[in-house]
């Protein structure tokens, strides 16, 4: 076993010893109920700032449409698992696949743009799957879907979660995410050493529409009914606020967001104007003093106590 | 000799300007070749021609044996011709041994569920990946600083970086743009040498944009000077040093 | 009403929505023709100039003429101090940043205000009289007529000042190219400033011109017109003023068809749609001119 399974290895048995503390708590009756439902939305806000720091942290290519994906996840998984009676994993796998094709669908022709002409052309196309959504009749239209069964539980979400880290972090310490990492940094200079930059924008918007469909399923199995309004473009600021805050490019960065921005929302959740005002400065102030984010470019698993913990000289994962 | 590439009658139109009109070219494996001309003649609209950056308004471009002409520039690297830029084009954010890794993209042979997964053929391309990476940028002397961020390297370092970047996609065909751009007359010197060194240690064949001339003199075998998008003169730096019409475009007036 | 009738009535009702897409449009363009900057917050803008215009009418008993000027000086006032506070201090950042910093400002505006005015929707005051004219059989109403006339003069001032003014010569050297205007001896921080001021001045009145057509405001009103106004900047061609002034007429009347024709919930989808296919097919839109990054 070399020093990289090594490191895997250490994190997946964090994992599973943060997987106990806080199961334990919740089954323990430590927690709420309100907080319970809460620990669960930072999973999956997690999963959901993950998959958007693919695209929008380690690509470049600067998506505001991630609420769609998510969206569209999250009605093919409640029409497999309400109208067909499938298990949750069912509705999980059919919402990431069927996000994932939209996602290949849109972003062929899309990631030809750049900058914030894509944010807003992604923008866009949320909002425009969003109000197809609304008017299928067979899903609800604008009144919702209704009569889903509660079948998110935090071993799934928890489950879920790490599956995720683990394959955004291994794609990205990859030629194919160095590629993706080349485009963000410079798109000629990218093409110039035989990477096809299309391609590779095309595959990070997939695979991060992917997870954001998986993450849109385990979320609408939260909830007895879940409606278009759920899926608003100010829902993927939400998602945009968590990476930029935690940092693009840092998946350490976008479990911090997620945390950070999720936790404060609930905390917060008797005085929404308020909220939303932290959030307003905390972008702006961000931008002006620490435009990379907390974690801008670096993973929590590279600095100095983890790397004498695995032996190696600091810098990055070879 | 079957010429590695070989341009017949490229013409490159922006609007209704003519940036390169009637350009033939060849290049025959294993040569040195130095592209010069007054700023604006259009050496740089040349290279991005042969990198597919821009496509030929008409004309063919041939290498080894095929038109180019109209792929596209990761096509056209991974057929062998790679480059460097007159204005840097690092990754500059990441580290000096992340932009050689890089270019390695399309020699990589795992797919994206190996890495995922990590499985397969994974680990030992990246350990012959990394392993190449640097052996490269210790012959360029960047080995010891492999771990810096590529924006942090003196230019000197930077431009050196550009070539070691620019070998790593294994190219048969290497275009310089302004390699020594910037560059002290000792570091100029060292390029020189390590611009030959080069060319017989990976067999490369070698085309260069450059302002410098001792350096274009010193090195390369044959010489196309470039005027207003068309070639005027072509010949051994000795012809060309003597050649009245390159004389009168560096110079100006009548010849 | 037959089809015919159907379609007049629905394009004079989307001149009237398309004339303040326009107003809207004019700040975007104006704006991003000169820093590239697309300012999220714009539409947000527009929302305080609605609230500025109800205040002014409400609490100080003013007519509609009187509350649009102050409107408009207050709002464009504002402009220029979250140009100078939030965007300014980030010239040289990349325009991502920036872009996430109008996100913010987005919201800081959106919820700021919704913490002084809550975020119960006012009813705007009745203060123009509906009964309208007739013409051709075809009912254009009273703050239609007004729409149409203000828009009118708004352009036409806005024009003369771009064209004719000696600000207006500086704004488009440094929407040209912003060094060499500098070198030129003109404050591009002035011009970018002012830039700002007549660009929030113009959706201010937008909004108080909503505000009387549709007799209601709220603090989140300004998003949906806001991202509406640069689908109709982008149409026009973005950094183009007439472009602006065409492509919120264009989006109006196609919203106002879809709406009559199809159904009121496409609206927004049309738009949307718009918009993709012009960056698609023509991302300079339709009055603008392609550029490619030199390499």
């Amino acid at each position: 076993m070399n020093s990289v399974q090594k490191n895997d290895l250490r994190l997946l048995v964090f994992g599973v010893v943060l997987f106990a503390v806080i199961g334990g708590a919740m089954e323990g009756g430590f927690i709420g109920s309100f907080w319970k439902l809460n620990i669960i939305l930072i999973g999956i806000n997690v999963i959901l700032s993950a998959s958007l720091n693919l695209i929008n942290g380690y690509t470049g290519q600067f998506s505001l449409g991630h609420a769609g994906f998510m969206a569209v996840g999250a009605y093919v998984g409640v029409i497999l698992t309400t109208n067909f009676h499938l298990p949750l994993i069912a509705g999980m796998v059919g919402g990431g696949l069927a996000a994932a094709v939209l996602g290949f669908l849109i972003g062929l022709p899309t990631l030809r743009l750049n900058g914030d002409y894509l944010a807003i052309a992604t923008l866009g196309l949320g909002e425009i799957i969003r109000i197809v959504i609304m008017n299928i009749q067979y899903v609800g239209g604008a009144a919702g879907f209704s009569g889903i069964p509660h079948l998110t539980t935090f071993p799934w979400v928890f489950a879920t979660m790490l599956l995720t880290l683990f394959a955004i972090k291994n794609f990205v310490n990859s030629s194919h995410g160095r590629a993706c990492i080349a485009i963000r940094e410079n798109e000629i200079a990218a093409a110039a050493m035989g990477i096809n930059t299309t391609k590779y924008k095309v595959l990070a918007f997939t695979i991060g529409a992917a997870f954001a469909g998986v993450a849109g399923a385990l979320f609408a199995h939260c909830f007895y009914i879940i409606s278009p309004g759920s899926f608003t473009f100010m829902q993927s600021f939400n998602y945009l606020i968590m990476v930029v805050l935690g940092g693009l490019g840092s998946l350490t960065g976008s479990i911090a967001g997620a945390f950070v921005v999720t936790a404060l929302s609930a905390a917060l959740a008797d005085w929404p104007e308020f909220r939303m005002i932290i959030y307003a400065l905390a972008l702006i102030l961000l931008m002006f003093y620490r435009p990379q984010g907390l974690f801008g470019y670096v993973e929590l698993t590279k600095l100095a106590p983890f790397s004498r913990l695995r032996g190696l000289k600091g810098g990055r994962e070879e | 000799m079957e010429p590695l590439l070989k341009s017949t009658h490229v013409v490159e139109m922006f609007g209704g300007l003519k940036a390169v009109s009637d350009f033939n070219i060849y290049i025959n494996p294993g040569e040195l070749i130095g592209l010069i001309g007054p700023n604006g003649a259009g050496k740089t609209t040349a290279f991005n021609l042969f990198t597919g950056v821009y496509q030929p308004t008409s004309g063919t471009i041939e290498f080894d044996g095929q038109n180019i002409a109209g792929l596209k520039p990761y096509e056209i690297t991974q057929r062998g011709i790679a480059r460097t830029f007159q204005n840097i084009r690092l990754f500059s954010e990441l580290s000096v041994l992340d932009n050689v890794k890089i270019a390695f993209h399309s020699h990589v042979k795992y797919s994206v569920a190996e890495a995922v997964f990590r499985v397969g053929r994974y680990f030992d391309e990246e350990a012959l990946v990394t392993a190449e990476s640097h052996r490269l940028l210790s012959i360029f002397k960047l080995d010891d600083k492999a771990e810096e961020t590529a924006k942090n390297l003196p230019y000197g370092a930077q431009r050196r970086l550009e070539i070691a970047r620019a070998l790593a996609a294994k190219p048969k065909l290497l275009l310089l743009d302004e390699p020594a751009a910037g560059m002290n007359p000792q570091e100029t010197h060292e390029l020189m040498e390590m611009i030959r060194w080069i060319r017989d240690q990976f067999s490369l064949t070698i085309l260069l944009i450059e302002h410098d001339m001792s350096l274009v003199m010193g090195i390369c075998e044959r010489i196309y000077v470039l005027e207003y998008g068309e070639i005027i003169a072509h010949g051994t730096p000795e012809q060309i040093q003597n050649n009245p019409e390159v004389i009168r475009a560096y110079l100006g007036g009548e010849a | 009403m037959d089809f015919g009738s159907l379609l007049v009535q629905q394009l004079i009702n989307g001149v009237s929505l398309g004339s303040i897409y326009a107003l809207i449009a004019l700040g975007y363009t104006m704006v991003y023709g000169i820093i590239k900057l697309i300012n999220f917050a714009h539409g947000d803008i527009y929302m305080v100039g609605a609230y500025v215009g109800f205040f002014a009418i409400t609490v100080l008993g003013w007519g509609i003429f009187p509350a649009l000027i102050v409107s408009m000086a207050v709002t464009g006032l504002l402009g220029m101090v979250v140009e100078r506070l939030a965007y300014k201090p980030l010239r040289h950042a990349p325009r991502i940043s920036v872009l996430i910093t109008a996100i913010g400002v987005s919201f800081f505006l959106e919820y700021a205000t919704m913490y002084f005015v809550t975020p119960t929707p006012r009813t705007f005051p009745d203060v123009f009289s509906s009964t309208g004219i007739t013409v051709g059989g075809f009912v254009v109403n009273g703050q239609q007529l007004l729409i149409f006339a203000i828009t009118l003069i708004l352009m036409v001032i806005l024009t003369y000042i771009v064209q004719k003014t000696k600000i207006g010569k500086a704004m488009r050297a440094v929407s040209f190219d912003t060094e060499t205007a500098q070198l030129m001896g003109i404050d591009a921080d002035r011009v970018i400033s002012i830039t700002f001021g007549i660009g929030s001045a113009l959706a201010a009145a937008g909004g108080v011109l909503v505000g009387v057509y549709y007799n209601s405001i709220d603090p989140l009103m300004g998003i949906m017109p806001g991202l509406k106004a640069f689908v109709a900047a982008v149409l026009g061609g973005i950094g183009v003023i007439p472009g602006a002034m065409a492509g919120g007429l264009i989006l109006g009347v196609v919203e106002s068809l879809v709406s009559g024709f199809l159904s009121s919930t496409f609206r927004d989808a049309a738009a949307f749609a718009i918009l993709i296919l012009v960056l698609l097919f023509r991302p300079a839109g339709i009055f603008g001119t392609n550029t490619q990054e030199k390499v």
